[in-house]
């Protein structure tokens, strides 16, 4: 029977939770590199024991673990995370220029076929490349140096690269979604990028469908149709059909279009999951009620999914890295919060539970499906 | 031998009890010390000084003799007492919450 394995990242320390196809019985191990932040861990999809751990800590900065055995033990590779050539400055929050300073790594991407070769999304943003399973680290600068990034803000959480997507079917296609600059494409491997941003709107901006400036909270993609881009921004859920050259909303009858998460269905293109936030100075769901909504036709219309979850007195958040599916069948859907608990649900979103309820407050959930 | 202790965090990331002894040529300075340590523990790069401008991390500290030494230059020799191994010399992590 197969079997699936979930990271979770949390303000304390990372944790691995395991059953088998059921997912219904878990175990629970960590917490590892416990009082560390743990802002993501992800698995290696050619090589599943292969893991990777962003920890850091405000004391001691950067350090990138990684394990060769499914997450029982870590070594300690690469911290190296340094700019290429001249830094340059972006915005402050107060609007003057402000060199790039490197703060911490969000995001952690594996190679679909190689191990060794993963992408690191970093604060303040830029994305770097490891070729030799995170002992060194070389920067994309492209991105950095693109004509925009003078102009870029960071967000209430910091300038962030904290998405990375690899489009599976056409070779050197990549994206990326920056708070608070926007969604980024490249299609030369990461040499070159622009900003694909046609179609947001943000109403705090000087210039509210400006090229770039929009707080970007998480993109997902089904792997069959790289081409279909689903979004959840600070407010409104977007979709693309065009690779990014064009956006339109789709939040539709959800409750609030804020929130931080959005994912897609392994085996149903078209059904995608967004947890809704109250708003982005209340980071609670609406009426203390924890509701995952989910789109069987690719947005627009939702169905608040609630059994198992709670209906009352909840008032926690769901951050943009704390939500994965499974490739079972019928797919699983994790996500996490930032109250410690862990939800479940082995049915595509039908009923949930939770594998854990006390973790410190959870920052990342990946989920591997193993044979 | 020169007696280094590390914070609790730093101790397990390098997987070491107690305090660290190094042979740090003379003269001893906070520097020596780092680039001992560092040299001896890899893994400890960039967690106390900052790898590009190899500055002390803000919320590290550096105590010896009852003494904070944070701010003295890196290349200034340290008192007596921590080269000759009577007093260790102290990486301490800032009280703050979180």
């Amino acid at each position: 029977m197969s079997k699936v394995r979930v990271l979770v990242g949390t303000r304390k320390g990372a944790f691995v939770l395991t059953s088998d196809g059921r997912r219904e019985h878990w175990e629970v191990s960590g917490p590892h590199f416990g009082g560390w932040e743990v802002y993501h861990v992800k698995g290696s999809p050619a090589d599943p024991d292969r893991i990777y751990a962003s920890q850091s800590s405000s004391w001691f900065g950067q350090v990138i673990q990684r394990s060769s055995d499914g997450g029982r033990t870590w070594e300690a590779v690469g911290n190296k995370f340094v700019y290429e050539g001249a830094t340059g400055t972006h915005l402050w929050y107060d609007g003057t220029p402000h060199p790039w300073d490197f703060a911490r790594v969000w995001h952690l991407e594996p190679s679909p076929t190689d191990p060794d070769l993963v992408y690191a999304g970093v604060e303040d943003a830029a994305l770097f490349r490891s070729t030799d399973g995170g002992q060194t680290w070389q920067e994309l600068p492209g991105l950095r140096t693109q004509t925009s990034a003078s102009s870029w803000q960071p967000g209430a959480g910091g300038m962030c690269l904290h998405t990375i997507l690899l489009d599976p079917q056409r070779a050197g296609r990549m994206f990326v979604a920056i708070s608070a600059a926007g969604a980024f494409r490249s299609d030369d491997a990461g040499a070159t990028w622009r900003p694909i941003n046609r179609g947001l709107r943000s109403d705090m901006l000087p210039d509210p469908v400006a090229e770039v400036g929009h707080c970007v909270h998480r993109i997902a993609a089904h792997r069959s149709r790289p081409d279909v881009l689903f979004m959840q921004k600070h407010w409104d859920v977007m979709r693309s059909d065009d690779a990014g050259e064009s956006w339109r909303e789709v939040s539709g009858n959800l409750p609030s279009d804020f929130g931080f998460p959005i994912d897609v269905h392994a085996h149903e293109p078209e059904t995608v999951y967004v947890v809704p936030i109250r708003s982005d100075s209340e980071h609670y769901p609406p009426d203390g009620a924890l509701r995952v909504f989910r789109s069987r036709t690719g947005g627009n219309e939702w169905e608040p999914l609630t059994n198992g979850l709670p209906q009352r007195n909840c008032y926690v958040n769901v951050l943009r890295d704390a939500m994965a599916v499974d490739a079972l069948d019928p797919c699983g859907v994790y996500f996490g919060t930032t109250g410690g608990q862990v939800y479940v649900s082995p049915d595509s979103g039908n009923r949930w539970a939770p594998i854990v309820r006390d973790l410190p407050a959870v920052v990342a959930v990946e989920v591997q499906t193993l044979p | 031998m020169i007696r280094v202790v590390l914070p609790a965090h730093l101790r397990t990331l390098a997987r070491v009890d107690g305090e660290v002894k190094l042979d740090v040529p003379p003269p001893v300075t906070a520097r020596a010390i780092l680039d001992a340590l560092e040299a001896r523990y890899p893994v400890l790069q960039g967690t106390i000084r900052d790898h590009a401008t190899r500055k002390r991390r803000p919320f590290l500290r550096f105590f010896a003799c009852e003494q904070d030494l944070s701010h003295e230059p890196q290349d200034a020799p340290l008192p007596e007492a921590v080269a000759s191994g009577a007093e260790p010399f102290l990486i301490v992590g800032a009280m703050a919450g979180g």
